[in-house]
């Protein structure tokens, strides 16, 4: 796993506390209002994503930046590949 | 013989276009939300359109209305997921004493879990003061838990003026308006609360369908673990025909709010005023800050239930105290927050009226009321004073 802390994100989601798979939902949902090369940054306490939300990348050709974590919930950034 | 119905804190009947509206839901339209094709979506635009009815009765953005099946479990949803998604900033939560039992229950277990609950008293108008509020707030408070109205007494509290207060300290208001949304307005943005409860049988919608409002990017830890109902934070497939039915008896409520509190108004000031002449009654909770179709007294020397008994043998049918004291025989723990001594707290009796109810009903109710209070006074063991009872009780408070 890629661990990051200075990403700078255009948008921010906040699914903390949201349950499986909302992180998947949320993320298909606000990439799709993304251009290309913006940032999203999706805030979760899912353990889950640290599987889903790289896979979820490498399938639909969006770049998997890294996590941040903090001791309530992890951050999340991805990077909105070529139309 | 006819049936008078005065009891409507307790449930309402459902209004004739509420249930016209659930019906299809019933029969052709069963769908389950989340199912991708037609039957699903046509399901799915249902609850949508009903959450719009439903944040629009309050003044919410859609997203902001989470469906619940009860106004209980709003109620923990709110105070368990609150206190839990802020347990890092502090585990101590406020809560009044003039709360529904699934506010003070989910309190308790709160406090079994490691929480620190504060009750804050009360008036004998059953006012929570947002000066005491300051005053008990500490480091360590993530929530307050104040009653819109209270369904036992009327009184309608300060919920602004506790969330003022609540503000200077970045703490989260919640408040439960079961017995006020669909009766009086209530807009959560001039209120400031963070999060709202409400049920549809409240205000002619069915049972079975409820919301919380949640404060768009509050954070809160679910009650029901599932699937992705209710944007992951309620799981479990949706209750579509109640769901539906709250959404169109919000949208009526909505309509004829004003209309409603202007006929009820006379009715229960006419009840009131009757009462008012009959010796050794008083009248439980403020005069005028109260639920416009709510008026409730202590009786002296005579227990609630008896009243009951007496009453619904005339066809009229009311509550005493809230209907889980009712069934439990046990003297209000609102009541007695209010300092209303034990004796005199069992003599409680409600009387919350509805659009059902016509003037003819009320003057029914109170030409017999009074006579109903006389009879049961010349049987009554304590007509002459309570006697060494007025002691009883650990609860008591003396006069």
């Amino acid at each position: 796993m890629k661990f990051v802390d200075d990403v700078k994100a255009d948008v921010t989601t906040d699914i903390v506390y949201m349950m499986c798979p909302m992180h998947l939902l949320k993320l298909e949902e606000q990439m799709k209002e993304l251009e290309p090369g913006q940032i999203l940054e999706i805030m979760t306490d899912y353990d889950g994503a640290f599987e889903d939300i790289p896979a979820w990348c490498s399938k639909t050709g969006n770049e998997f930046l890294g996590v941040q974590e903090s001791p309530e919930f992890f951050k999340f950034y991805i990077k909105k590949g070529p139309r | 013989m006819k049936k008078y119905y005065f009891d409507h804190v307790a449930t309402n009947p459902l209004h004739p276009d509420v249930l016209e509206s659930m019906m299809p839901y019933f029969r052709e339209e069963f769908g389950n939300p989340l199912s991708v094709y037609e039957y699903g979506m046509t399901a799915k635009n249902a609850i949508e359109a009903a959450r719009e009815q439903v944040a629009t009765l309050v003044r919410a953005k859609p997203a902001e209305i989470i469906f619940t099946s009860t106004g209980a479990e709003a109620n923990n949803f709110a105070l368990r997921g609150i206190a839990l998604a802020r347990q890092n900033e502090g585990k101590h939560v406020l809560v009044s004493r003039m709360e529904h039992h699934s506010v003070l229950n989910a309190a308790r277990f709160l406090e079994k879990s490691g929480f620190t609950v504060t009750y804050l008293p009360v008036d004998k108008s059953g006012f929570v003061d947002p000066d005491t509020v300051k005053k008990m707030i500490t480091k360590e408070t993530t929530l307050i838990s104040v009653i819109h109205a209270s369904s036992e007494v009327g009184t309608i509290e300060p919920i602004k003026e506790i969330v003022k207060v609540a503000k200077e300290h970045n703490i989260l208001v919640h408040t439960d308006a079961v017995a006020t949304a669909g009766n009086i307005p209530v807009d959560v943005l001039d209120l400031g609360v963070d999060l709202l409860s409400m049920a549809a049988h409240q205000f002619y919608g069915p049972k079975g369908a409820a919301a919380l409002y949640v404060k768009q990017g509050t954070r809160i830890v679910p009650l029901i673990y599932g699937g992705i109902q209710e944007s992951g934070r309620r799981a479990g497939t949706e209750n579509v025909p109640a769901i539906v039915g709250m959404g169109k008896a919000a949208d009526i409520a909505a309509a004829e709010l004003q209309m409603r509190m202007e006929y009820l108004r006379p009715l229960r000031d006419k009840v009131i005023d009757t009462m008012a002449n009959v010796e050794r009654v008083y009248l439980t909770g403020d005069k005028s800050n109260r639920l416009p179709a709510h008026a409730s007294f202590c009786v002296e020397y005579i227990e609630g239930e008896a009243m009951l008994l007496l009453l619904a043998a005339k066809g009229i049918f009311s509550a005493s105290g809230s209907a889980c004291s009712s069934k439990a025989l046990k003297a209000s723990p609102v009541l007695l927050s209010m300092g209303i001594p034990s004796g005199l707290a069992q003599g409680s009796i409600v009387f919350s009226l509805g659009m059902g109810n016509t003037p003819e009903d009320v003057g029914y109710l109170t030409a017999e009321f009074p006579a109903v209070i006389k009879r049961l006074r010349e049987i009554s063991p304590y007509s002459q004073g309570w006697g060494d009872k007025e002691e009883g009780g650990s609860c008591t408070v003396k006069k």
